[in-house]
């Protein structure tokens, strides 16, 4: 130790060692405070307690197959609400989200029809669909300096009629055709909708891609430039430009990221149903959204994770599956929704009171 | 040192040590107009290493306008700016960052929400590893921002705090540790104890003085003559848009420092206002002859 210590030449006082030389004046608070002041902790003892109450109120929740099932419906959710979480840390809102899924599952269902090709070609032409979406909101969005919400509401109004007009020019219906039996069909359902079991219990693969995506996500966001980028531009956008940040290249790719997230949901609503109802979609965007807030993202941006959004997204498909195994009418599950949305909103403002004092 | 009427600062010359380099940074007879506004004109300004110039002014004198021209966000309109003796004209604040001039803004310095040592790097971190998974060196970056800090001689408990829970004066010292370790060669503080409490500023004036001595050229902005003269080797004042004194330290006491910055002439009339309200006891207070000094004869609505 003490070579190291010599071999740097311009320490004046050098630093006590073993012990590290701290100011005093502030004290650590207790363990178990520290971490519930951590939304995502936070989340994860709401997820338990929703978990909890559903395995005493609906006993047919505390079997397998309806775990698997649970968190089948969690994923859809979930892998959506990620890029979602990841743009409203950085600081912007997408309304398009809900309707873009079905944007581009229509693209890609129509397309491959209507050409009889191959669906790998309606599968690549609504990924870049999706991004262009994407790229757009994010290029306004940053260009005009207006309100996310307000040039994501404009898409996402586009989206909608946009969605229902072309589909009943093309198909002359309201949802698309069947594609079942056309080439690459099987392929891309394995890929995008297959399911495998454990034990004796059908898991969906989706819920593979969305624990993936938030392994991937909350490395990106913790251990990467781009996931500090993503705390600077949500946090302070000036001063992240100031220094040297690239706050545009930030803003555009989440916006990206989420028209990524939606394509790869369509993906997996289009292979699984082999159909698409155009109307579909609208209303789910704030699901959404509502599942990362619950998650502990800060509605103005710069804080948040991608691992409390995963429990937001259980919470849901917990109590959306849990009122219809529990024998309750299910038009209870917006009011639930409600209020956990609510509740998870007053304790992020209490954590993020309790962090700034001092 | 007499100067005329009718001429502003630009003429005033700079008593600073001739060693026959260049200045770092120098401003010749500068101005800048926004359309048929002038805001500033004939400014002379000269930033030596190892040395703080202080530019001081009311609201509205021309500072922020100043600082802008400087730090790169404006352009100026008139006059010649120099860097190393070259003529420069920069027309993004990056180009001022690469000639090694950092501005450490009052509010524009720190994520509030983003732990100290990601702040410390923001925008410059440090990785390692191949492209797919290259990643931040949390440890290195988290052990450099510690010494920095403590060659500053901030020593704070946890790195690992939003930067948001420091107080102000903490904060614009780590914005200043920040600039001087990433190779600012001259610092520009604008304004960094206007919203302080006195034992705050006299903090981050402790790290004013330790960049100076690290060799730093510093411009220090403020409108507090006493902040200003603590540790300051050379005082510009600014008013309405032009240079009302230039004087390095031994030409220019406190006192003067701070008539100045009150506009002497004008505080004398002040005086004369004041004595028609009850209850205000101006006896004591100056006249307008003990507030001019020898620097700035020139009088007049400049």
């Amino acid at each position: 130790m003490s070579m190291t210590q010599h071999a740097e030449p311009a320490v004046t006082t050098p630093p006590a060692p073993g012990r590290k030389e701290t100011d005093g004046r502030t004290s650590e608070r207790p363990l178990v405070l520290r971490l519930l002041a951590r939304p995502e902790v936070g989340v994860f003892l709401g997820a338990v307690a929703v978990w909890v109450f559903f395995l005493v109120a609906a006993p047919p929740v505390r079997e397998g197959g309806a775990m698997a099932n649970i968190l089948y419906q969690s994923s859809t959710i979930g892998i959506m609400a990620l890029p979602v979480a990841l743009l409203m840390i950085g600081g912007e809102f997408d309304l398009s989200a809900g309707v873009a899924v079905v944007t581009s599952a229509l693209t890609a269902s129509m397309l491959s029809y209507q050409l009889t090709a191959n669906v790998w070609v309606g599968v690549v032409v609504a990924l870049l669909v999706s991004l262009g979406i994407g790229f757009f909101n994010g290029w306004m969005v940053v260009r005009t300096g207006l309100p996310s919400f307000l040039i994501t509401l404009g898409t996402f109004l586009i989206l909608q009629g946009v969605n229902l007009a072309v589909t009943k020019l093309v198909t002359t219906n309201v949802a698309t055709d069947d594609i079942s039996d056309m080439d690459g069909f099987g392929q891309a359902k394995k890929i995008f909708a297959s399911s495998f079991e454990v034990g004796n219990v059908q898991v969906k693969i989706t819920i593979v891609y969305w624990l993936v995506f938030a392994a991937l996500a909350t490395w990106v966001l913790l251990r990467t430039k781009y996931g500090n980028w993503i705390f600077a531009v949500g946090g302070n956008k000036e001063s992240a430009r100031a220094v040297g940040v690239p706050v545009t290249f930030t803003k555009i790719s989440l916006f990206m990221l989420v028209g990524f997230g939606a394509w790869f949901v369509g993906m997996h609503q289009l292979f699984t149903f082999n159909t698409v109802q155009s109307g579909e979609g609208v209303g789910q965007e704030l699901i959404y959204i509502s599942a990362a807030v619950i998650g502990g993202c800060l509605l103005t941006g710069g804080a948040g994770s991608a691992i409390g959004p995963v429990f937001g997204a259980f919470m849901f498909g917990m109590v959306q599956q849990g009122i219809v195994y529990a024998g309750w009418n299910p038009d209870w599950f917006k009011a639930f929704l409600g209020v956990m949305l609510l509740g998870a909103v007053l304790i992020n403002l209490w954590v993020q009171r309790t962090a700034t004092r001092r | 040192m007499t100067n005329e009427a009718g001429t502003h600062g630009a003429i005033l010359q700079d008593t600073a040590p001739e060693n026959g380099d260049h200045p770092l940074v120098e401003l010749r007879n500068a101005g800048k107009s926004y359309g048929n506004i002038r805001a500033l004109h004939g400014v002379g300004l000269q930033v030596h290493p190892g040395r703080v110039t202080c530019v001081l002014g009311d609201n509205g004198a021309g500072k922020s306008t100043l600082i802008k021209i400087v730090s790169g966000l404006h352009q100026h309109t008139e006059g010649e700016f120099l860097v190393d003796g070259e003529p420069v004209r920069f027309s993004t604040p990056r180009e001022a960052l690469d000639k090694g001039i950092a501005t450490v803004y009052q509010d524009l310095a720190v994520v509030p929400l983003m732990p100290v040592w990601r702040n410390f790097f923001l925008g410059s971190e440090m990785t390692k590893g191949p492209w797919p998974v290259r990643r931040l060196d949390i440890e290195r970056m988290k052990k450099t921002a510690d010494q920095e800090l403590r060659n500053m001689g901030i020593v704070l408990d946890d790195l690992e705090q939003p930067i948001g829970t420091l107080s102000g004066g903490q904060r614009q010292c780590v914005a200043i540790a920040r600039a001087v370790y990433f190779g600012a060669r001259v610092l520009i503080l604008d304004e960094p104890t206007a919203a302080l409490g006195v034992k705050q500023s006299g903090v981050v004036l402790k790290y004013i003085a330790a960049a100076r001595d690290r060799g730093l050229g510093v411009i220090f902005i403020t409108h507090n003559p006493h902040h200003a003269y603590m540790v300051g080797d050379h005082f510009s004042v600014l008013r309405l848009g032009t240079m009302e004194l230039s004087a390095s330290r031994d030409q220019v006491s406190l006192e003067e420092l701070t008539n100045h910055m009150a506009g002497g002439a004008e505080l004398a009339s002040l005086k004369h206002e004041l004595a028609q309200v009850r209850g205000v006891d101006v006896d004591r207070l100056p006249e307008a002859e003990e507030l001019t000094v020898p620097a700035a004869t020139g009088e007049g609505k400049s």
